[in-house]
């Protein structure tokens, strides 16, 4: 095992080669905000929240997608990201129809939490209300797109621990969007396996539980975790 | 000593924020002792006064009244709070935006889904025209400080005056500035 030593923040730390900044920030205690990032599934870098500067490079980079170098010297929390940051989180409220009021995950979403992190008391941009649909057909599940931020957590942990591949991506810019099996009905989805993985993985209310109502939609993400921790350690996959 | 004019406004929205504030309970008393109450839907006063020290907003600008309410709210007024979702965001108020015209949605909710006397409303006059858009009060106005929440509840509302009596404007922060 090869350790790196690198400062966040000022602060030296070491960690293993292998490593992401934000695995080696998390590591140490030091506070990196994310969205897309979901422990125990492969990372993209989509949301750009957890953007940092390096020393010595103009270029800001995703801590969850940039592995640790020797004598890196980062910065994970300065004004010019925090305000990157905001703008982020305005952004998704502005480009989707975020009514935390009337949402299943009003009070557990991470979307929200984010926005109290990123001290966001308004929108500065216009508000897209764009025309968005809710999927019902599934018998015990919906999606409501008006609340969907485009994380692809559902896409990434349907297909690396479901292994089911239900989820996708379609559509370009303004028009992307989540989509079950050949963009038809959820409930018409012959690969669904009704997990609910999705479900637990979704950071706001987009993927629910049908029947819950407002701030109901509390996830449990620890057995998300249980599984993730259990592929990992081969528990339960015979190999 | 002259009490601090304080007023409230009420433009689109279900009047939870002002039910809110009457949470305030017995810390109304003491609020009453500080400021003079020019201008409210709690109280009988027909035209907005010149000269408000500080008003709170709720609700969001959804109807020709409204916009004419907040530009003038806006002139006569030193201190402008956005006094919950629907003026911070357009909250509920706004769902129809994605609806489209206000024709499209007032069909859909007076004609279509409507079990009895299905009709669209038409007054002119007494119900104000709609606008094609409903808007966050800071959309249309200046505004100098935000107070989300749906509604926000009452330590947050008494936490934000306590601090405009003492005369600080500032953003606020923290779990205060959470939607829903």
């Amino acid at each position: 095992m090869v350790v790196k030593t690198l400062t966040i923040n000022d602060r030296l730390i070491s960690a293993r080669e292998s490593e992401t900044i934000l695995e080696a920030a998390r590591d140490a205690d030091i506070h990196i905000p994310t969205l897309c990032h979901l422990e125990g599934v492969s990372d993209i870098g989509a949301c750009r929240l957890c953007l940092v500067e390096i020393a010595g490079s103009s270029q800001l980079q995703p801590a969850c997608v940039t592995k640790v170098a020797e004598g890196m010297e980062i910065q994970t929390n300065s004004e010019r990201l925090q305000k990157y940051r905001r703008m982020i989180i305005e952004m998704l409220f502005a480009e989707g129809n975020h009514i935390c009021a009337v949402c299943v995950a009003n009070g557990n979403c991470e979307l929200q939490d984010l926005a109290v992190e990123m001290g966001m008391d308004s929108v500065s941009l216009t508000y897209q209300f764009p025309q968005r649909t809710v999927d019902l057909s599934h018998e015990r599940f919906g999606i409501d797109h008006n609340r969907c931020v485009l994380c692809t957590r559902c896409v990434r942990v349907c297909d690396e621990i479901e292994g089911a591949h239900t989820w996708d991506m379609a559509g370009r810019g303004h028009s992307s969007h989540v989509i079950t099996d050949l963009n038809q009905p959820w409930g018409t989805a012959d690969s669904c396996t009704s997990c609910g993985k999705c479900l637990m993985a979704c950071p706001t209310g987009a993927i629910f539980s049908q029947g819950s109502t407002v701030g109901e939609m509390s996830k449990e993400r620890s057995k998300l975790e249980f599984i993730t921790i259990a592929r990992k350690k081969g528990e339960w996959v015979s190999r | 000593m002259n009490k601090l004019k304080l007023a409230t406004v009420w433009l689109g929205g279900c009047s939870g924020c002002h039910m809110s504030f009457l949470d305030l309970d017995e810390w109304l008393i003491d609020l009453a002792a500080k400021v003079e109450l020019v201008y409210s839907p709690l109280a009988d006063i027909k035209e907005y006064p010149e000269g408000v020290d500080l008003v709170l907003v709720e609700g969001a600008v959804a109807n020709e009244d409204n916009l004419e309410l907040i530009k003038k709210v806006r002139d006569r007024s030193s201190i402008l709070v956005s006094f919950g979702d629907c003026a911070v965001t357009g909250n509920v108020t706004a769902m129809r935006n994605p609806v489209g015209e206000p024709e499209s949605f007032l069909q859909r909710c007076y004609l279509e889904a409507a079990d009895i006397q299905n009709q669209i409303p038409h007054e002119p006059g007494i119900v104000p025209t709609l606008l094609d858009r409903v808007l966050p009060v800071h959309h249309i106005v200046d505004v100098d400080v935000y107070l989300p929440g749906c509604p926000p509840n009452a330590d947050r509302i008494r936490a934000a005056l306590e601090m405009l009596l003492r005369g600080e404007v500032s953003r606020l922060t923290g779990e205060s500035i959470r939607f829903g």
